[in-house]
């Protein structure tokens, strides 16, 4: 579904990303595991088009995406989220989900029908899903920060994608939050046949979902395989689980 | 969001324009017609500042498209009256088109600069473009149709054209559309993200607000009789500006109240001293200050204060 060949991004001499190969299967719940400045947010912004890579290219059910503007991709039926939020903080919960429906349903442009009676069911049926219900009319920018996450996946969800990419869907969460929203997660990509990729540097919640796995390390991938693989891979081992066992955990 | 209360404040609004003729002062006539057409310019122009977040520091280019079209066509060319007016409309559109094309391309101050470069570009065509404009000396003698030049008749088809252009833009700033412009305002970047193409969102409001810049335009060439290369000048943009964010660009008609307090002002306090312009400076600081919302914005806070 997704297969990406010898990404690489050059910032001006730092070389994020270095030779990424990396190749996903349909419903595959995919997780890329990687400490603080690996590269995991480098390498998603070059997957949606936030950034334009410096090297290699990616294809999407066969169609190379590389070079595309980011709404172009996810017109394609990729979706993402963001590490730190990314909503209309001064729009109300239900808006910032009704303007995703807008936008997935090609409304954008109707310059005669009411915005406010849009998909007002579908809205609503999102926001239960994400446990939303109660905050619809909230200000969302006002709400506590696990809310605005769980938002955050609602706003992603709203494109309708068939690959979601979640970067670090539980960054800054408790570790009830974390558990709670893991279990969201997996349920809605089992139920809507996601496929799922997602960063993380919380080893539980790789394993709590991800059939498989990567580690990111200094901007390269130094395994890829299901997680007892990658648990018992000796390289990993050294250099990640091992005398830096605590970062991981 | 329209209440009962404000549908109420509307209609009596709407009542006393239309009674306004039977007070029979020829001055109070021109004074509101000439604010209707720049309630109609300032919300034109809100379209971009209020719900698209986009700050244009040449929107006066299109107020004088429309003008100096309305005129040319009617007068030179001797189109049928409601011909010219249509077309001046289209022609202020598709000049907003190509000039919108290159301004959203930039981003914040560099869009502002391009729409000044733009607007400069469009004064400096009118006036040195003599033969058709008459350039500084202006576009005098527009051949006004007899039957709308009487001031009470024109005041009239001022008040329908300006409602029903108001009504327009107040459907598209509600509409699927006008939800998505609002998000492109509150995060670009989201907006991108939901697969907004948002430089299209932007180009069309730019298109809507040239659009209807240049029917306020048409309509003070028609107030006239003449147009004058100044329409064009970047204070002019400045001016529309001013009276939006006097009013307010959170709300819908917050800049027609703008345009209103400007003119008013303006006439009445030119009458009694020569440094208008001092005191404008003084109520811009004064509402920056007191009332960042705006008159509107202000009044419509009181009110929820008070229930």
């Amino acid at each position: 579904m997704l297969k990406i060949e010898n990404l690489g991004m050059n910032f001006s001499g730092f070389q994020a990303l270095n030779g990424i190969n990396l190749e996903l299967q349909e419903g595959e719940k995919h997780a890329i595991l990687g400490p603080n400045g690996a590269g995991k947010t480098t390498f998603f912004n070059c997957l949606t088009g936030q950034l334009y890579p410096t090297d290699g290219v990616t294809h999407y059910k066969g169609k190379k995406i590389t070079g595309l503007t980011p709404s172009r991709i996810v017109n394609r039926g990729i979706a993402r989220s963001f590490q730190r939020i990314n909503i209309y903080p001064k729009l109300s919960v239900f808006e910032n989900v009704q303007v995703a429906l807008i936008a997935d349903k090609k409304m954008m442009f109707n310059l005669f029908r009411p915005g406010a009676a849009l998909f007002r069911d579908e809205t609503a049926r999102m926001l239960e899903l994400v446990n939303l219900t109660d905050e619809a009319d909230e200000t969302a920018g006002l709400m506590s920060y696990g809310k605005q996450k769980q938002l955050e996946l609602a706003i992603a969800l709203s494109s309708e994608p068939d690959l979601l990419l979640l970067d670090e869907p539980t960054a800054g969460m408790s570790p009830q939050e974390t558990m709670d929203s893991i279990a969201l997660i997996g349920e809605i990509a089992s139920k809507r046949k996601l496929t799922l990729l997602f960063t993380e540097h919380d080893m539980e919640v790789v394993f709590a979902i991800a059939d498989r796995m990567s580690v990111l390390h200094h901007g390269e991938l130094i395994a890829t395989g299901s997680p007892d693989e990658v648990r018992n891979n000796e390289e990993v081992r050294r250099i990640y689980l091992g005398e830096h066992a605590d970062d991981a955990a | 969001m329209i209440t009962q209360r404000n549908l109420i404040l509307l209609g009596i609004v709407g009542a006393a324009l239309l009674a306004l003729p039977l007070i029979g002062s020829l001055f109070a006539i021109y004074l509101v017609n000439e604010i209707l057409i720049f309630a109609l310019f300032a919300l034109s122009f809100n379209l971009l500042l209020g719900y698209g977040g986009l700050i244009s520091f040449g929107h006066a280019a299109y107020f004088a498209i429309g003008a100096y079209a309305c005129a040319v066509l009617l007068t030179t060319f001797g189109w049928p009256f409601f011909l010219a007016f249509g077309a001046a409309a289209v022609i202020s559109a598709v000049c907003a088109a190509v000039i919108g094309y290159f301004c959203v391309k930039l981003t914040e101050i560099y869009f502002s600069m391009l729409t000044l470069a733009f607007a400069q570009l469009v004064w400096a065509v009118a006036f040195k473009w003599i033969a058709v404009t008459g350039g500084d000396t202006g576009f005098i003698g527009v051949a006004v149709p007899d039957w709308l030049d009487v001031p009470v008749r024109f005041y009239y088809f001022t008040i329908v054209v300006v409602a029903l252009c108001a009504w327009i833009m107040w459907r598209i700033v509600n509409s699927a559309y006008g939800f998505t412009l609002v998000a492109t305002r509150e995060n670009r970047n989201r907006a991108e993200f939901i697969g907004v193409d948002v430089k299209r969102i932007q180009l069309v409001a730019f298109i809507l607000a040239g659009t209807f810049a240049g029917v306020a335009g048409s309509l003070f060439t028609l107030f006239n009789h003449s147009v004058f290369v100044e329409s064009a000048w970047w204070t002019q943009s400045a001016e529309v500006m001013i009276m939006s964010i006097l009013g307010g660009v959170g709300t819908f008609l917050g800049p027609a109240l703008g345009a209103a307090t400007l003119l008013i002002l303006d006439r009445f306090i030119t009458e009694w001293t020569v440094y208008w312009p001092t005191f404008l400076a003084i109520i811009l600081l004064a509402v920056l200050f007191f009332f960042p919302e705006g008159l509107m914005g202000f009044a419509s806070k009181r009110k929820k204060k008070g229930e």
